[in-house]
Parts: C-alpha cells; sequence; structure tokens
C-alpha cells in the first residue's frame, strides 16, 4: 500500500538498474556488437597542423579495389557537423586546420586489413602557418578561424558588469594580482569511442554508438545525410564512460560511420583503438586566468577585476558554452559589489577541444580558489577566514545580479570540513613536523558552487520532453534520451519513476535509448539529468496517477495490483497509457543574454574540499594523503551512487591536479597511449571521505539538484593549496608535475647543495 | 611562406604474406576449445571474436589498463599481450566463469559485493576488475587495503575512484560491515 | 591494434636444443619471443618489424632458480612473479625483489621475464640496477656453447647489447655475498605503480668504523643504457660518512650522469633527483651505523 508522503524509494540504495549485467561481463558495448555482414572502418587523418590538401596518393601496392574510399565529395548534405557554429567539416575538404583532422575513411571487410592501408594512402600539403597557443591567437597575427578583424581568432567573448570596479582600487588597503593556469586534460573513459552505422533507402541511417547525447547525433546527421528525422535514428548502446567526453564528438564519428555504410551498401564498424582516440577527440580547453583584486584591511573583497581565456582549438564546438560556464563561475562562491569579467575562447590550431565534467568551471574555480589563498596571506588571515568574510549567503548576489533565494549553508560546510579533517589540528602539527623532515606536509581548502542545469536559458530553449508509459505487461517504461555511461541516470530515473508512481522500483525499467522510441529530453550534461528530467519524469508519474484516478478509478491509497489494474482499465479506454511532461522553467528565472545578466542557474550545489599532501623533497612528487568533500546537493537521490560520483570525480581532479598532461608536439599529441598519460591508479588515490547536507531544492526532482561534475571543480585549488601550505611555495598553474616542483625548489637552494633536513 | 610537404603518413611497408593459421586447443572457465587463428593472434580477440567471450574488454591494447584480465593456469595476465600460441593446452578463466545465474542471491559474492556497494558505475572496467579481485582472493582470502590497491593497480577504473571497488573487496575479507564512506 | 598477426610468422621448437638450432641455422631470421610484454606492444601499434619469431616462453632450463654455495642463478627466463616469490632472492638480494614488484602490475609481472627485460635494454629497464650492484654475471647460450661474461659489460650503447644474433640469455648468476651489505633501491616514477621510471637508483655498499669499504652505484633512465657509477663510486670508496662526503658525492653524480629531456621527465630533474637518492642512501647508513 502507498501511504504517506514519505519517499520510499528516493534516498534509498537501490542497486544499479544494469548492474547484474555489468557485473557479469554481459553488457553489450559498442565493440561486443556485430550486424550481419558488416565492415570495417578506418581513418586517414592530418599529418599537419593547419595547411592545404595538395593531393592524395593511394600507393599502387595495394588493391584498392578490396576497399571502399569515402571524401568530403561522398557527402550527400552538408558537409559539417552541426553543433552551436557550423564550421567543423565533417571530412576535412581542401584544408586541415588541426592534426588528426579526418581527411578520408576506409572500409574494408577485414579489419587487421586497414591499418597497413592506413599508412599506404599519402597526403601532400601546402602548410600554412599554425597558431598553437592562447597567446599566438590573441595577437591576431595569424587569423585561422573567422573574420579578418579584430574579432577574427575568437569564438566568443563574454563581458560582465557589477558595480563601478574602477572606483575602488584607490582606497583599497591591499591590491592583490594573480595569474593562473590550467593545462589540457583527456577524459580518459575506458572505452574508447565508436559506432555502427547501416544505410538503406527506405530507413535512411541508422546509428548505434557509444555517447552521450543522442539528440545532437540525431540532428548532426540530418544535416550530413540531407534527410528528414524521421530518416535519421540513433541508438545509444552501453556506454564504458564519458565524462563529457562523448557529448560532442560522437556526432562526427556517426557520421564518418554513416557515409560509409552508405557508400559499402553494409553496416560499418568504426571503433577507435586508444592511440586514435586519445589524439583525434576533444580535450578540457586550457585556460589562463588573470586575477586583480581589492580588499580592505578586513580582508572583505571590495573589486575583483577577472580576465579568461580559453584554448577552444580549431573549431568552435562548445567552447562558447564552456566559456560560458567559465565566466559565470569565475568569482567563486564569494559577494563582491564590483566585478568586471572579461571572457574569451581563442582558437588554435589544435584539436577541438569540448565538454568535460565541469565545462569550464574547474578551470576558473582553481583560478579563484588559489587567488583567494593569496588574498589570505596578504592580510594575515587563515584559509576558512577569508572565506567566510566573503561567503555568499542568502539574499546576495552574483556577479549576474542573481540574489540568492534558495539558502545558502556555506558556513555550516565550511564548519564541517574543517572539523571532519582536522584542519587546525594538521596546520599546527605539520608546522611543528615539517622543518625537520623530508617529506613536507600541508593541508588545503576550496571552496565552490557548481550552477545545476544549462545556463540562462538553455533549459527553456533544450524545452524537453520526458515521460513514462505503461506496456500491457505491466512494464512501466521511462521514456528519456537521458543516457547512462555509469553516473546512474537509470537508476535514479527509476526510482523518481517508482516514487511518483507509488510503485515499486522493480517495476520500472528504461526505455531503450534510441531516438525513435524515445523523446527528446535532452542532453545527458550538465549536471541536469537529476535535476530537470528527474523533474519532468516525476511530475510525468504525478500526472498519470491523477488521470489514473480521474479516468480509471483508482483510489488514493492503492496497492501495485490496483495500479496495474486501472492501467490496463484506461488502456482500453485510451489505447495506451503515456504520460509525457514538457519542461516548465522555475518562477522568477530571468536571463538576459546580451548584458548577461539574471538568473544564471536555477539552483547551485556548494561543496567545500579539504585535501591533506605530503611532499617528498627527495622526488619533488605531492601525493594527497586524505581528503574530505562536504556538499549540499539538494536531495540525494541514491547515496550509494551520489558518493560514488563524488569519489570518482575527486579521484579525475587529483589526476587533473597532479598528474596529467597532455603533450602536444605542433598541435598533436604526442603521449597518446595509456602509458604515457598518466592517471591515477588504485595506489594513488587516497581515502575520500564523502559527506552530504541535503536541502531540498523545489524544482528539482525531489529536491535533488546536480551533483555529477561538482566533485572536478575543488580537488585542483585545494591540493595546491595543500602544497603552498607544505612548502611556503605558491604554483599557480596545473597540472603541477615533480619537475615543476624541482624546478622551483631548486631555484631557491642550488640542486648542489644537501636538501634540508 | 607556405612550404610545401610531401611527407607520407606513415612508411609504406608493402603487402606482407599471410601465414596460415594454426589449431590451438586449450580450456576456458573448465569447457574444452580448440581454434583455429593465427599463432600471435591475441588471446584477447580470439576470445571475443573466435567465442564470442566478450565479456573480456579492450582498453589499451598494451598491458596498461587490465580491462582484458583474465587467468592463465591460475595467473592473472593481460590477455591484450598474449599470443594464443602460448595458451596451448592452458586453463584460461575469464568474466564469463564467475555466475551467470540472473538471481542476485547466486551471483558470486564478489559480484554481489560490487552491485551492492557501487564497485561499477560504467562497467567497461568491471570484468577485469573482478578478475583481478577474485585472482587476490584466491591467493589472499583476506587482504589488507593495501594488498587490495596493489592487486588492483594495474586495473585503471576511471569511475569510481576505486573507493567502492576496494570496499567490495574488503567486505568480503572482513565479512563485516565497514564504515560506509557517505554519511 | 594495428598489427595483423596473420603477416608474422610465430613457431614454437619442442625444447631448447630446437630454439638454438634455429637460431644458428638461419642467423638472423629469428626474434625470441618470451613473455610479450615488449613484443606484444609493438605488435599492437603496428610496429613489430620482426616477421619470425621463436617462441622461447615456458622453456624449462631457462625458468629455473638454482642455488650452490657462491651464487644465486636466475634462468633468463624467470619471469619478475617469481622472482618477487622467491625466499632467498628477497632475503639476500631484495633489491632484486623490490625491483621485481615494481614492475608495471601484477599481470606484467606475471608475464616479463627476466632476460626480456635485459635484451630490451631500456635505460628505464627495472632489473638492471640491481643486477649490477649485485656484481652479477650473465651467462648467454648458443649451440656453440655457453659464455659467461660481467653483466656490467653487457650494455654497450642505446638498446645495444653484446647478445650474438645465435645466443639466448641463459641465466644471471648473483653471487651470494651481499647479506651483511647496506642495500638501496628507489624507483622514481610518474605515480606509485605502473610507472617507468624517470629514475632509479640502486646501491650496495660495505661500511666500516664509518668508512665506505665497499661501494656500487647502479641507475636507470639517466644514460643511454643502465649503467654503474663509477665516477660517484670512486668519490665514496674509503671516505668517512661526513657531511663533507654526501656533498662531494652530490656533486659526482650530478655531474656523472647524463640524462635526457623526453616524454617522461627533464634530465636537470633527473640530475637533481640521483643526487638527492644517493644522499639519502648515505643518509640511510648513517642511520645504520648509529643505530648499531
Ligand atoms: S587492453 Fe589489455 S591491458 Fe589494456
Ligand atoms: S566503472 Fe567505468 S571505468 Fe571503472
Amino acid at each position: 500500500m502507498r501511504s504517506g508522503t514519505h519517499p520510499r524509494v528516493v534516498g534509498t540504495p537501490q542497486l544499479r538498474k544494469e548492474g547484474v549485467e555489468k557485473v557479469q561481463g554481459r553488457t553489450k558495448y559498442i565493440d561486443d556488437l556485430e550486424r550481419e555482414g558488416m565492415w570495417y572502418g578506418a581513418t586517414v587523418r592530418s599529418t599537419i597542423s593547419r595547411g592545404r590538401v595538395v593531393a592524395i596518393h593511394y600507393d599502387p601496392r595495394i588493391d584498392w579495389t578490396e576497399f571502399v574510399v569515402v571524401t568530403a565529395a561522398d557527402i550527400p548534405g552538408n558537409n559539417h557537423i552541426q553543433m552551436i557554429s557550423a564550421d567543423q567539416p565533417c571530412l576535412a575538404n581542401g584544408h586541415v586546420n588541426h592534426c588528426d583532422e579526418a581527411i578520408v575513411l576506409l572500409a574494408h571487410p577485414d579489419k587487421r586489413r586497414l591499418p597497413e592501408a592506413l599508412t599506404a594512402i599519402r597526403v601532400d600539403y601546402e602548410r600554412l602557418p599554425a597558431v598553437l597557443s592562447i597567446e599566438e591567437s590573441e595577437t591576431q597575427l595569424e587569423i585561422i578561424w573567422g573574420p579578418d578583424t579584430h574579432e577574427g581568432n575568437l569564438f566568443k567573448q563574454f563581458y560582465v558588469e557589477k558595480g563601478d570596479v574602477d572606483s575602488v582600487w584607490a582606497n583599497a588597503s591591499h591590491i592583490v594580482e594573480g595569474e593562473y593556469r590550467t593545462g589540457a586534460q583527456e577524459h580518459l573513459y575506458i572505452e574508447n569511442n565508436g559506432a555502427i552505422a547501416e544505410f538503406s533507402e527506405e530507413t535512411g541511417v541508422t546509428v548505434w554508438g557509444s555517447l552521450q547525447c543522442p539528440f545532437y547525433v540525431h540532428k548532426s546527421l540530418m544535416a550530413v545525410f540531407n534527410l528528414p528525422a524521421d530518416k535519421v535514428r540513433v541508438i545509444q548502446v552501453a556506454t564504458g564512460g564519458a565524462f563529457g567526453g562523448k557529448e560532442d564528438y560522437p556526432s562526427i564519428l556517426a557520421a564518418h560511420a554513416g557515409l560509409l555504410a552508405m557508400k559499402v551498401g553494409r553496416p560499418i564498424k568504426l571503433v577507435y583503438d586508444r592511440m586514435e582516440d586519445l589524439a583525434a577527440t576533444t580535450k578540457r580547453h586550457p585556460s589562463r586566468t588573470r586575477h586583480r583584486t581589492a580588499i580592505d584591511e578586513n580582508g572583505k573583497i571590495l573589486a575583483m577585476e577577472i580576465d579568461i581565456a580559453t584554448d577552444g582549438g580549431a573549431y568552435a564546438t562548445l567552447s562558447s558554452t564552456v566559456l560560458s560556464r567559465a565566466t559565470l563561475h569565475a568569482t567563486g562562491p564569494y559577494v563582491c559589489p564590483n566585478i568586471r569579467i572579461t571572457a574569451r575562447a581563442w582558437a588554435t590550431n589544435t584539436v577541438p577541444c569540448g565538454a568535460f565534467r565541469g565545462f569550464g568551471a574547474p578551470q576558473t574555480i582553481f583560478a579563484i580558489e588559489r587567488h583567494i589563498e593569496q588574498l589570505a596571506l596578504a592580510v594575515g588571515l587563515d584559509s576558512d577566514e577569508i572565506r567566510r568574510r566573503n561567503f555568499l549567503h542568502d539574499g546576495d548576489s552574483t556577479a549576474t545580479q542573481q540574489v540568492m533565494i534558495e539558502p545558502v549553508i556555506l558556513d555550516k560546510l565550511l564548519d564541517r570540513a574543517i572539523e571532519v579533517s582536522e584542519f587546525h589540528e594538521k596546520r599546527i602539527q605539520f608546522s611543528g613536523d615539517n622543518p625537520s623532515s623530508l617529506i613536507k606536509r600541508g593541508i588545503g581548502l576550496a571552496a565552490f558552487y557548481h550552477g545545476s542545469g544549462f545556463t540562462g536559458s538553455g533549459e527553456r530553449y533544450l524545452n524537453s520532453l520526458a515521460g513514462i508509459d505503461v506496456a500491457p505487461d505491466n512494464k512501466v517504461r521511462v521514456l528519456v534520451s537521458s543516457t547512462e555511461f555509469g553516473q546512474g541516470t537509470n537508476t535514479i530515473l527509476a526510482q523518481i519513476a517508482a516514487e511518483s508512481l507509488g510503485i515499486s522500483y522493480d517495476d520500472v525499467i528504461m526505455a531503450p535509448c534510441d531516438t525513435a522510441i524515445v523523446p527528446n529530453s535532452g542532453p545527458t550534461v550538465a549536471s541536469r539529468t537529476s535535476m530537470v528530467v528527474g523533474k519532468l519524469i516525476e511530475r510525468a508519474g504525478s500526472q498519470l496517477i491523477a488521470s489514473l484516478k480521474l479516468e480509471a478509478g483508482l483510489l488514493d491509497s492503492y496497492s501495485t495490483q490496483d495500479f496495474f489494474s486501472a492501467c490496463d482499465l484506461y488502456r482500453e479506454h485510451k489505447g495506451k497509457v503515456e504520460s509525457l511532461s514538457r519542461y516548465e522553467a522555475p518562477p522568477n528565472i530571468y536571463w538576459n543574454d546580451q548584458l548577461y545578466q539574471g538568473e544564471a542557474y536555477p539552483a547551485f550545489a556548494w561543496a567545500v574540499y579539504v585535501a591533506e599532501v605530503a611532499v617528498d623533497t627527495t622526488t619533488y612528487s605531492a601525493e594527497v594523503n586524505a581528503f574530505h568533500a562536504v556538499q549540499e546537493v539538494g536531495r540525494v537521490l541514491n547515496p550509494t551512487l551520489a558518493a560514488g560520483q563524488i569519489e570518482g570525480g575527486i579521484a579525475q581532479g587529483i589526476g587533473y591536479a597532479l598528474y596529467e598532461k597532455v603533450l602536444y608536439k605542433d598541435g598533436h599529441m604526442f603521449n597518446n597511449q595509456m602509458t604515457n598519460y598518466i592517471i591515477p591508479t588504485a595506489q594513488d588515490i587516497p581515502p575520500i571521505n564523502v559527506y552530504f547536507e541535503e536541502i531540498p531544492f523545489e524544482h528539482g526532482a525531489y529536491g535533488a539538484k546536480g551533483i555529477g561534475e561538482l566533485p572536478h571543480d575543488g580537488p585542483a585549488p585545494a591540493i595546491l593549496n595543500a602544497i603552498q601550505n607544505a612548502l611556503d611555495l605558491s604554483f599557480t598553474s596545473i597540472p603541477l608535475l615533480p619537475e615543476d616542483i624541482c624546478l622551483r625548489m631548486t631555484q631557491a637552494s642550488h640542486a648542489m647543495s644537501p636538501v634540508s633536513a | 611562406m607556405p612550404t610545401h610537404d610531401t611527407s607520407f603518413t606513415c612508411d609504406v611497408t608493402g603487402v606482407r604474406m599471410i601465414h596460415p593459421s594454426h589449431t590451438v586447443r586449450f580450456t576456458v572457465n573448465g569447457q574444452s576449445r580448440s581454434v583455429d587463428a593465427p599463432p600471435l593472434k591475441r588471446l584477447l580477440d580470439v576470445l571475443r571474436e573466435d567465442l564470442a567471450l566478450t565479456g573480456t574488454k579492450e582498453g589499451c591494447g598494451e598491458g596498461e589498463c587490465g580491462s582484458c584480465s583474465v587467468r592463465i593456469n591460475g595467473e592473472l595476465v593481460n590477455s591484450c599481450l598474449v599470443p594464443i600460441l602460448q595458451v596451448e593446452g592452458a586453463f584460461v578463466e575469464t568474466i564469463e566463469g564467475l555466475s551467470q545465474a540472473d538471481v542476485i542471491a547466486e551471483l558470486h559474492p564478489l559480484q554481489q559485493a560490487f552491485l551492492q556497494r557501487g564497485g561499477a558505475q560504467c562497467g567497461i572496467c568491471t570484468p577485469g576488475m573482478l578478475v583481478a579481485a577474485a585472482h587476490l582472493l584466491s591467493h589472499t582470502p583476506n587482504p589488507t587495503l593495501e594488498e587490495t590497491r596493489e592487486a588492483l593497480a594495474g586495473n585503471l577504473c576511471r569511475c569510481t575512484g576505486y573507493v567502492r571497488i576496494f570496499e567490495s573487496i574488503l567486505s568480503l575479507a572482513a565479512m563485516e560491515e565497514p564504515a560506509d564512506h557517505a554519511r | 591494434m594495428r598489427g595483423n598477426p596473420a603477416t608474422h610468422l610465430f613457431i614454437r621448437p619442442s625444447n631448447l636444443n630446437g630454439i638454438l638450432t634455429l637460431l644458428a641455422s638461419e642467423p638472423g631470421q629469428w626474434t625470441p619471443f618470451a613473455g610479450g610484454t615488449e613484443l606484444m606492444v609493438s605488435h599492437a601499434a603496428g610496429q613489430l618489424r620482426a616477421q619470425k619469431l621463436i617462441n622461447i616462453w615456458g622453456v624449462p632450463e631457462l625458468s629455473r632458480i638454482d642455488m650452490d654455495d657462491n651464487f644465486l642463478s636466475i634462468g633468463g627466463g624467470v619471469t619478475f612473479r617469481q622472482i618477487r616469490d622467491h625466499a632467498t632472492i628477497a632475503s639476500e638480494f631484495p633489491l632484486l625483489a623490490q625491483a621485481a614488484g615494481w614492475i608495471g602490475s601484477i599481470a606484467n609481472q606475471s608475464r616479463a621475464t627476466l632476460a626480456g627485460n635485459i635484451v630490451n635494454g631500456s635505460p628505464a629497464a627495472d632489473a638492471p640496477p640491481s643486477l649490477l650492484v649485485y656484481n652479477s654475471e650473465i651467462e648467454l647460450i648458443s649451440q656453440r656453447g655457453v659464455r659467461r661474461v660481467p653483466y656490467a659489460s653487457f650494455h654497450v650503447g642505446y638498446k645495444q647489447n653484446i647478445l650474438r644474433i645465435d645466443e639466448l640469455v641463459y641465466a644471471l648468476h648473483l653471487p651470494r655475498r651481499f647479506t651483511t651489505h647496506n642495500h638501496y633501491l628507489r624507483k622514481v616514477g610518474a605515480r606509485r605503480a605502473m610507472a617507468i621510471s624517470k629514475v632509479a637508483l640502486a646501491a650496495t655498499a660495505v661500511v666500516k668504523n664509518d668508512i665506505f669499504l665497499e661501494i656500487r652505484l647502479a641507475a636507470a633512465s639517466v644514460a643511454d643504457r643502465p649503467v654503474r657509477l663509477l665516477i660517484t663510486e670512486a668519490a665514496l670508496a674509503n671516505q668517512p660518512l661526513t657531511h663533507k662526503t654526501i656533498a662531494n658525492a652530490r656533486m659526482a653524480i650530478y655531474n656523472e650522469v647524463k640524462p635526457i629531456d623526453d616524454i617522461r621527465s627533464t634530465a636537470e630533474y633527473r640530475r637533481c633527483v640521483a643526487a638527492n637518492l644517493l644522499q639519502q642512501f648515505i643518509m640511510q647508513c648513517i642511520a645504520r651505523e648509529y643505530s648499531r
């Protein structure tokens, strides 16, 4: 019997919906699937970072009649990938703008014949000067993208102004300046990108893929194939990790597989190996953020001037929205009456950067949380005190004049983080121990928010639709295009459906994530699934119950059996049992895209993270020894999954801070092997203690806000703050490798002298 | 001035001679198998392509990620680095050798622990992780956290941060409730 | 997967004699293939040039660890897992056991062989520094017989060694006279596991009356091959355990090593860390003297 209003399903550690198959190894990922008569695809890529393609030679020692070759000339529709702007070609046509850009596609029935054929295709180029860094791009001496004006090379810029920054400098007791840099980062999902495509005149193009956003791929395929919506079908199969890395890139891969399938007349499997995936797919945007801050003698921030530059790579992809999120997180969770933010995303001749967990926020949060540490030193305050004096509270407004109408409990989070980490006790202990030890220990913290859902008007434009149907076999299906790639979409949405329908979790399944079956509930990004899509499912469920009560005699109190009987009755009258729900913006959400003013996000998740580090002065390597993560995320829908998200995100954040460096040579990633792109192993991750506070958010599903991206924001600044505490040296750039620490430490004391002990 | 670049994308090696396949016999999860394959073919590919055992995954193909972990004669190996010639007569154990039952209660305790404690997220590392964990428990039934970390160091997971994987394994070792870190 | 297995011959003679016969009768044609941890990686990358491969994995004569009063002998085909698990190696040659445990992961250790590690000859290889400071001898076998030479003379350049095209590494012989020595080995990599050394230093020494009577130092990733650090050894030999000795030794090693900037680290970092590791070793010797 359904009783009371206490959630029964939501908030409980329900087992992962697809978990049994996963622990059995039965889950079929893209490379585990076959289609009858399938051929295999491969990609010829550019070896230079910018130039004109002069000629393509096919080595006559290969029998090319066995192969099918596709070039830009074979594209029936537009030769571009439909993202925010249509600048990225599906296949390079005459020009290449980055290394590893796709030029020619090959297919053969035997995949083992492809690598040799790839090496037997030679492309002649006429090289053009390449732009390989933010600094080169912003000089605009060589325009590689956009008009040959002051807007050249500029994907996007934002300008945010609040109060009167210029009036403050003269009266400030301290002005602190700093420049902070973050590097590119590779997602390193353990499953590489891949797709299988089929084509026929009657049904059009069908693509199965490892992907996050089926309707992004759908839209892109419509343009490339010049086909109507009903002749394009995209099916997400089990996806072995994504983290944003399968948000935009699969649109390219799906188009490539589809083009080969069309020309060959057979299904095509196109799955990258690790070297290709690393070299050719998107990375996190490198960034440079400059801060200039005025504070009074009490450490109160009076004015912030922030200049953000990101490196977007060769094409626009998602750089504008990444820059937007970077901008909207640049001030950190602090209140300040006078703010000026200038933000620009620049083009370079490197592989396009794209979405990656946090989406611009980790970059600028790193900057502000390192910078505020310098403010603390300038006025002689503790790391926690400087933050406490500047935290946003209910009723305060952000840089975009968004007033905090929901409760903000940063002080409580900070108190808890300080307490559980024994922050001050540790600082005292370390300052006593360090002078006589070769291992220098330190502890540092970071405070931050992460906006849940799309930025600004994004959710309104998306206009998502999601729902629930009930089949005659008593299967309740959740209808969404939201994808599962490990983060728990299936489980969470099934929990929400079960909760709102008053039935058991086991009675709910997920409809196949197939654009021919499910409505467009938007992309699975931006920490929006639980909050936004979950809310649609919650509402679809309560609508359905209301209809069943009205039209099928369901009583206020009902059993599962009553529910399904009512569904049967309803189906007899109406033909089917289905309830769809469309996005409605929460009230009082206004956003002005021109002025960059208003409610940037419907809700924020808040957090304080503490990292404890040890730097070995013999090897200059820094390790994280303990990590504490305290956050307020609205409602925790599934404690096991939520904590798992936080832990996994922190591990990636530790990698971002201390291990992961993308090495480029002429814009080509040359450490494109797992042995050379270093992510933390089981031996490198410390114990991670996760603590949740819950303040349910009315407009999120059962109170939920976003969780998924939050944990990537805090580790890097917390770790570098801890390293500053340990060594008394301020590092401003990540990844921070032992070589960097060595350089700084030996600059001070020459390497010849014994290390102090 | 633009320069002319006429370098090949790679060395052209020319068409190479194709050598005949060999018949290799071995045991997989207790069943005798026989395959015809080039002797240098990777065990990983034989399992996936010839025997349709796709639970064993390829994450890197170079011995770095452990997604392809299997056991050969009781030793943990990366099947992407083992040529099939060297598997002749061997006993191979893969993820499919753990329980394939539909009922949770009939799963292997490790599978149950991973399921209940969040040891699997996207699931792509999970088969290799479970094989490595089973290997650990086969010779060290009560591992410490340190032993567990070392035993899994060759199995990369990008989703979980390993925390719940350790907890899953240690829960079996101790057979008692470890403190849940999520409060 | 960029290699095509069908384009390689790969055969398995039934015994060691068969292998040696083939190596002798078709000189330079055949590449020995042991645990595959190097060659299969090249194969996956489409860079395995060797067309004809000969299996030496699982050959009993190469897989033994034997002992007599004077030497512990480790067959070329012995895996690092065997080395790690061997009680006498752990007690008498702890550096080698430690090095074995640092190689890749458990799965790599169960396939990688001692001879493979040596013959592949990467400057970063994990086993050589320990073998060098234990003053090992290497025994090479061919159809013509065996020859035994100091291991220190084995590596002669970047990935170059004295192995003749018809020879295999039969065994490494470690003199059993290091039980009372000071031992030191530290590998510095990019992470705690699954790392290739950025720099590694191994040392054995006898200290008496606060004086270094005997000292051997060897390092990885500081030259074009695994090396003994003879100049630094000379700077320490017969010197007292003082801060002045430490300073001199730091200077010596800093100047003796010839590392490069590469994908994994920088030359300067390697030099600095090599000096720090050496200092750590000397400090350890001092601590041991004072704890007596
Ligand atoms: S695929 Fe074998 S170790 Fe990665
Ligand atoms: S669960 Fe996704 S890589 Fe481990």
